[in-house]
């Protein structure tokens, strides 16, 4: 059967698609970042001297690493709105994003924490700083600084995996491209150019996490070797 | 859990198979293509290792909530008519070998380089240098990954949901459309995917702590 391309049809819903993207951008920036710190956080928590925090965090880990975050994104949306608790599409979408991607931060994160060499720890006892002072400017920087290339791919498949909160009617960029589809027929050229999309826009983010990096990062930037 | 009866249970356990019955597909289908794409990037010509590496990042850099869709209403507007179940296999297949391809390239790579030296040395062709000294060698730094892996496929298996087909999620989706009890099967469902990926991930990592003992 002879198939005739039409991009012309979805293109024309350009204004509901870009602010679909729009929608995806910041449902992923807010959850990267406040993913970002519930995950260093649970990973100082599960490398800390506290046991009790430790075996939490790592039953938080466990759960939603081996969970589909479809799921996640049902009972925090469904679920907790049938507790009683109701919250908005936008909302349920970020906080199941957060909380998934907190436990894979925290995973990458440890692996940073633990990879710092106990001789720096006792380095900075022997000169006399704070717990809080050795996390602060001894251990976080280079660890972070070390598993920052696994964070960047974490976060674009973050991105990636938003797409998943179309189906909680969260109106970001594949359920734009759903609802095109089923307005225009045009369903093959339709998912080509949102799959176009998400692929300028993980090239975007991996570009913007390398700025990121050179800023935070003063001796990536002058050195320009991996650590 | 009153509202609950033997035959809602039976039907999230049907569902339960689907779900593994999709992750068994996606992996072989994946696995078949993902070793293709091993094997194109780092044995194969020139073209071939552009030609792979422009097909992972084109995979790696779309969701697979595009690619189902994509497939499912895709070829039958090109004159291909598919069930469901063949639009995930076929959708999910190519989302894994784009993973899977990346993670065994990475064995292959760190085989030592004077193992394909000294197979060369003995005059080995080059299908008995990669499937006597390499790939034997690269399987075993594989295993530990490609378990760990296939928890992403069981839980992606959840995503066909999205196109129609019934396993574990949407089963649980059409239980709470006729019970609206959300939070209950959601955890439901939630536990019955832990009681499948956790095992795998406690091998993996069981695996990945032997092979290090091992190579001490």
């Amino acid at each position: 059967m002879k198939y005739d391309f039409d991009f012309s049809a979805p293109l024309a819903y350009w204004p509901d698609l870009l602010a679909g993207a729009w929608t995806t951008l910041a449902l992923s920036l807010s959850s990267t970042f406040f993913g970002f710190l519930l995950g260093v956080f649970c990973a100082l928590a599960s490398t800390g001297r506290s046991l009790w925090l430790a075996r939490l965090a790592t039953v938080y880990i466990e759960v939603i690493r081996n969970t589909p975050l479809l799921v996640q994104v049902f009972i925090v949306y469904f679920g907790l709105s049938s507790l009683g608790l109701q919250v908005g599409a936008f909302t349920a979408a970020t906080v199941a994003l957060v909380v998934n991607v907190g436990a894979y931060t925290s995973e990458i994160v440890r692996a940073g924490v633990e990879s710092i060499p106990k001789a720096q720890l006792e380095a900075a006892e022997t000169l006399g700083l704070s717990r809080w002072q050795t996390l602060r400017h001894v251990v976080l920087p280079p660890a972070i600084e070390r598993v920052f290339p696994a964070l960047t791919s974490q976060y674009v498949l973050l991105m990636l995996a938003s797409s998943i909160c179309s189906q909680i009617s969260a109106e970001e960029l594949t359920a734009v491209a759903n609802r095109v589809q089923s307005d225009t027929f045009r369903s093959v050229e339709t998912y080509v150019l949102v799959a176009g999309a998400y692929l300028l826009m993980s090239l975007v983010m991996r570009a913007v996490f390398w700025l990121v990096a050179m800023v935070a990062f003063p001796r990536l930037r002058r050195l320009g070797t991996p650590l | 859990m009153g509202f609950l009866n033997a035959a809602h249970m039976q039907f999230l356990f049907d569902g339960l198979l689907w779900t593994v019955g999709l992750s068994l597909i996606a992996f072989a289908g994946g696995g078949t293509l993902g070793f293709l794409v091993a094997l194109g990037s780092s044995y194969g010509p020139r073209w071939s290792r552009l030609l792979v590496s422009l097909y992972v990042k084109l995979i790696q850099g779309t969701p697979l909530l595009v690619l189902l869709p994509l497939v499912y209403f895709g070829l039958p507007s090109l004159g291909l008519n598919i069930a469901p179940l063949a639009a995930a296999g076929i959708a999910l297949s190519v989302y894994v070998s784009a993973y899977l391809g990346e993670i065994w390239r990475g064995c292959l790579a760190s085989v030592p380089r004077t193992q394909a030296e000294a197979a060369e040395c003995l005059a080995l062709r080059w299908h008995q240098r990669v499937l006597h000294v390499l790939l034997p060698q690269a399987i075993k730094i594989a295993t530990p990954p490609t378990v760990g892996f296939m928890v992403q496929i069981v839980k992606n298996t959840s995503l066909a949901s999205a196109i129609g087909f019934v396993e574990l999620a949407r089963a649980g989706q059409i239980i709470n459309n006729s019970t609206f009890e959300p939070f209950i099967i959601f955890m439901i469902v939630a536990a019955l995917y832990f009681a499948l990926c956790y095992p795998l991930s406690v091998l993996s990592r069981r695996l990945e702590r032997s092979f290090h003992v091992a190579n001490r």
